[in-house]
């Protein structure tokens, strides 16, 4: 690992200790990711007290997609592997932990423990499968691998009907969820607890995926995404490395969409479509291509964007038909108008424009000092 | 046995369609480089036009004319007015965009149209004829393989034999240099997204009235299957696209008759995984060139 | 500006990018005669022609084609205002046949007789090309491509011919082939020539008129006899 190794700038190396410095940034990155999701656990929950129940359900479901637009971010802005299937993913997730719940509600087992304990199965579900759809990958370059997860996509929710006798079809499956712990207090808001166990699920997922990029297998998944021809000739096992990145981004779709089922308490084909899918990559795009908080700002847009669109159509008066119609399909237009200019006028998304911003003030600011 | 007739005209005559379908990507990539995904929520809002045209008019085949030449403009306009800007440089742009139209192209019909299944007609009669007691050909088969078999050669005349066929493989190949010899590049490759588009159109046309009728997601999985069968032939060769949309055809129509039609999606996917990773190429590809 | 002068070229500057890789350059070819530009790698040599063919759009300056001001002319319609330019590498379009290939040369003309005659002509004066009408172009020989690539040039009966580095990769006979062939064609048809060459001597040999550049400018333009058979011009500019 030479290669990397001289990746460090000097001037961070001091000449009396070989390795040891390296390792204490390394150390550094992680204590500072830590404060920081220290810090977001600490705002989140003081949110989560300040915002009405309703809020928090929303909130909730940010940090459910965000899971999921995370690790996108990471295998399509990182790695340069485009996958129209992490719907699918997300589904599979969700049918794991719908499957769990169901066999402890069965089995009348209860605890605190149970919960975490399914969604770690539902991770774990995912990572099989990821492994599966990305060592398929690690062997196709763009459009072919666009296509296959693109039939992913269509394929898997259409799965659910086939079996029916197992995912009950169209139906789905619903998920029992204990309530918030009795410790809580009796009148704890059940959207808080939710908001608080997605919150904590996330912010983990998130500290991971923070710390994998940072590291060496960070700077790995930019060098194939860039020149794959380099990164072989620099001793990087190309196709090992985008195995890593697809299962990596595999865990966090199935956790999100573990949390989505948890939210939801129930779990259908419909919720996720292929237009999950499409969404998802879109939120990726706009909000800033392998920046985690692009992904960040795609998961609020997917939240947000139907609840504006949905306050737009009460405003204007519509006739209930036209309503409906309106309803469903505004968002994905407006979706699918954002992507295409972001796509031609700011590639590097909102994220992209807001770091652009922030450094011309700084320039002015600092400007005006001197 | 019978059955088996049945089922090997059947998956032809919707092989056609899928060969149709993914000869249009194939144009499209050997033009422009770009999979266009965004090829069946293109033909889908062509048919819509159509059937706008159709009931207003009370013509089937007005409406099928109506519905190519607004496939024609569509692919002009979307090269036009949008694939125009994006930067190639990374494959996953245009994809992505392509993507992005998708969504729009189907929220668009969906609120002009609303989401529910409309019936498409068809023009002829889809029940079998009988030959020797033995249920073969419908009439409407014989329209759609006489349909395809016209865009099929015309295309493969345009090509190999016009002028313009020859400036738009030069302008495909080598676009630098086509330009240094007088050939407007730009031009070519518009027209390449106006016939791919075209012809994607005319296969939404033969397939709608096949299925659950006109829907803003009515060519998804037709997308998905002609994808596989521009794959199976390798998504450089417009022939391999004719042979992988009859075998995929084929494949589906066996396997929904003696498999249960809730396998025909799987089947598909299994079909693409197995030739991309047995050969990534398709099976009509040359001897790979890169390889590191 | 004599009207015998095809291609003049005043002050051009142009470049990828901030930095300009041609510094002013001003030219004249006079009208039947051929000019070599030679000069070191990096020179600007490449750059010229791609500015003079539009490839790059010039920052400033002006080129002239028989009187007529090029500029806002795109690409595709130069090869109408009677020029042809054979790029490095000379651009021989693999997946097509040499029939094609040539046969792309002359789509743009509207008198098909005459785009007839000029491929007849071209195959009568390349024998190998006419027996090789159906192959590929990536199953040609490096002689074969550069026959196809100056056939297909003059297949639009060019009035002024740009040729990137002719000699490129070919054996010594064939280059001396391709410069005779290319005298010929001057005295025959009246064709001129900007020559762009490594190959110094041979160019010279051909040439009426040497251009020596260097670091993006003109050093020296100069009859290519004196430049080739004075020894002190020899030794200042061309280092042998």
């Amino acid at each position: 690992m030479s290669a990397t190794r001289a990746a460090v700038p000097p001037k961070q190396r001091p000449a009396d200790a070989g390795d040891r410095p390296v390792d204490r940034r390394r150390g550094s990155t992680l204590l500072r990711h830590l404060a920081i999701m220290l810090a977001a656990g600490l705002l989140l929950v003081g949110v989560s007290y300040a915002v009405e129940p309703f809020r928090n359900f929303q909130l909730a479901t940010v940090a459910a997609y965000l899971c999921a637009t995370a690790g996108l971010t990471v295998l399509t802005g990182l790695n340069g592997q485009l996958s129209l299937g992490h719907g699918a993913l997300m589904a599979t997730g969700a049918y794991t932990v719908a499957f769990c719940q169901n066999a402890f509600a069965d089995r009348g087992m209860t605890g605190g423990w149970l919960l975490p304990l399914s969604l770690g199965a539902a991770v774990l579900g995912t990572v099989a499968v990821g492994a599966v759809v990305g060592v398929a990958a690690a062997r196709l370059r763009g459009p072919y691998l666009a296509g296959v997860t693109l039939a992913v996509a269509v394929v898997v929710p259409a799965l659910a009907v086939t079996f029916d006798g197992v995912f009950n079809g169209e139906q789905g499956l619903s998920v029992p969820v204990e309530p918030p712990p009795v410790s809580l207090g009796p009148y704890f808001p059940y959207e808080r607890w939710q908001l608080w166990l997605t919150g904590a699920a996330t912010l983990l997922a998130l500290l991971l995926l923070a710390n994998l990029i940072r590291s060496r297998y960070g700077r790995t998944f930019r060098a194939v995404r860039d020149d794959e021809v380099a990164a072989r000739l620099a001793g990087i096992h190309v196709a090992r490395t985008q195995v890593l990145a697809f299962v990596v981004s595999a865990a966090t779709a199935g956790l999100g969409g573990a949390l989505l089922a948890v939210l939801a308490q129930s779990v259908s084909p419909g919720a996720f479509s292929l237009t999950l899918s499409l969404f998802l990559l879109m939120a990726v795009v706009i909000g800033g291509l392998g920046r985690l908080t692009g992904a960040l700002w795609g998961a609020v847009l997917l939240v947000a964007l139907p609840d504006l669109t949905h306050s737009l159509t009460e405003m204007l008066t519509l006739s209930p038909a036209v309503a409906q119609r309106m309803e469903g399909n505004l968002p994905l237009a407006i979706f699918g108008i954002t992507l295409i200019v972001v796509m031609i006028a700011a590639p590097g998304g909102v994220q992209g424009l807001l770091s652009r911003l922030g450094r011309a003030l700084l320039a002015r600011w600092s400007a005006r000092r001197s | 046995m019978d059955r088996f007739v049945f089922l090997t005209i059947d998956g032809l005559s919707r092989g056609a369609v899928y060969a149709a379908f993914a000869l249009a990507l194939v144009l499209i990539w050997r033009a422009a480089r770009v999979v266009n995904f965004a090829q069946g929520a293109m033909a889908v809002a062509a048919a819509y036009v159509a059937y706008t045209v159709s009931a207003q008019t009370g013509s089937y085949w007005l409406g099928f004319v109506v519905a190519i030449v607004a496939g024609l403009l569509l692919g002009a306009l979307v090269d036009r007015a949008v694939m125009r800007y994006v930067d190639h440089t990374s494959p996953l742009n245009p994809v992505i965009v392509a993507l992005g139209l998708v969504l729009l192209i189907q929220a668009v019909l969906g609120m002009v149209y609303g989401s529910e299944f409309r019936p498409a007609e068809a023009p002829f009669s889809r029940s079998a004829l009988t030959v020797g007691g033995l249920a073969v050909l419908s009439p409407y088969d014989l329209f759609v393989f006489a349909t395809i078999g016209v865009v099929v050669v015309g295309l493969a005349w345009i090509f190999a034999r016009t002028a313009v066929g020859l400036r738009m493989r030069a302008a495909a190949f080598a676009p630098e240099v086509s330009r240094l010899l007088g050939v407007n590049v730009g031009g070519m490759l518009t027209l390449g997204w106006a016939l791919a588009s075209g012809v994607g159109a005319l296969a939404a046309m033969l397939v709608i009235p096949t299925e659950l009728g006109l829907h803003p997601h009515a060519m998804d999985l037709v997308f998905v299957s002609a994808f596989t069968a521009a794959v199976v032939g390798g998504l450089d060769s417009p022939p391999g696209a004719v042979v992988g949309g009859l075998v995929v055809g084929l494949l589906l129509s066996y396997v929904s008759g003696y498999a249960g039609s809730d396998l025909t999606p799987l089947a598909v996917l299994v079909l693409l995984l197995a030739v991309l990773l047995v050969r990534p190429g398709g099976l009509f590809a040359p001897v790979a060139a890169r390889r590191v | 500006m004599s009207a015998q002068d095809l291609l003049v070229v005043r002050g051009l500057v142009a470049g990828y990018g901030a930095a300009p890789v041609l510094q002013a350059i001003d030219l004249t070819v006079p009208a039947g005669t051929i000019a070599a530009v030679v000069g070191a790698n990096g020179a600007g040599k490449t750059t010229l022609l791609r500015a003079l063919s539009g490839m790059i759009r010039p920052a400033a300056g002006q080129v002239l084609l028989a009187g007529e001001d090029l500029r806002g002319t795109p690409v595709e319609k130069l090869v109408r205002r009677g020029m042809a330019h054979v790029p490095e590498g000379r651009g021989v379009i693999n997946e097509l046949t040499v029939d094609e290939n040539l046969r792309l040369g002359g789509l743009w003309r509207r008198d098909r007789a005459d785009a007839g005659r000029a491929l007849t002509e071209v195959y009568e004066l390349f024998e190998p090309l006419a027996r090789r009408r159906r192959h590929l172009g990536h199953q040609l020989s490096g002689g074969e491509r550069q026959m196809l690539a100056l056939g297909r040039a003059l297949v639009a009966r060019p009035r002024l011919l740009l040729l990137d580095e002719p000699s490129l990769g070919l054996a010594p006979r064939v280059v001396a082939r391709t410069m005779a062939l290319l005298r010929q064609l001057r005295d025959r048809t009246g064709l001129t020539v900007l020559l762009v060459e490594q190959n110094v001597r041979s160019a010279l040999a051909v040439a009426d008129q040497g251009v020596v550049m260097a670091l993006g400018r003109v050093v020296i333009a100069a009859p290519a006899d004196k430049l080739r058979d004075d020894v002190e011009l020899r030794h200042a500019y061309l280092g042998f």
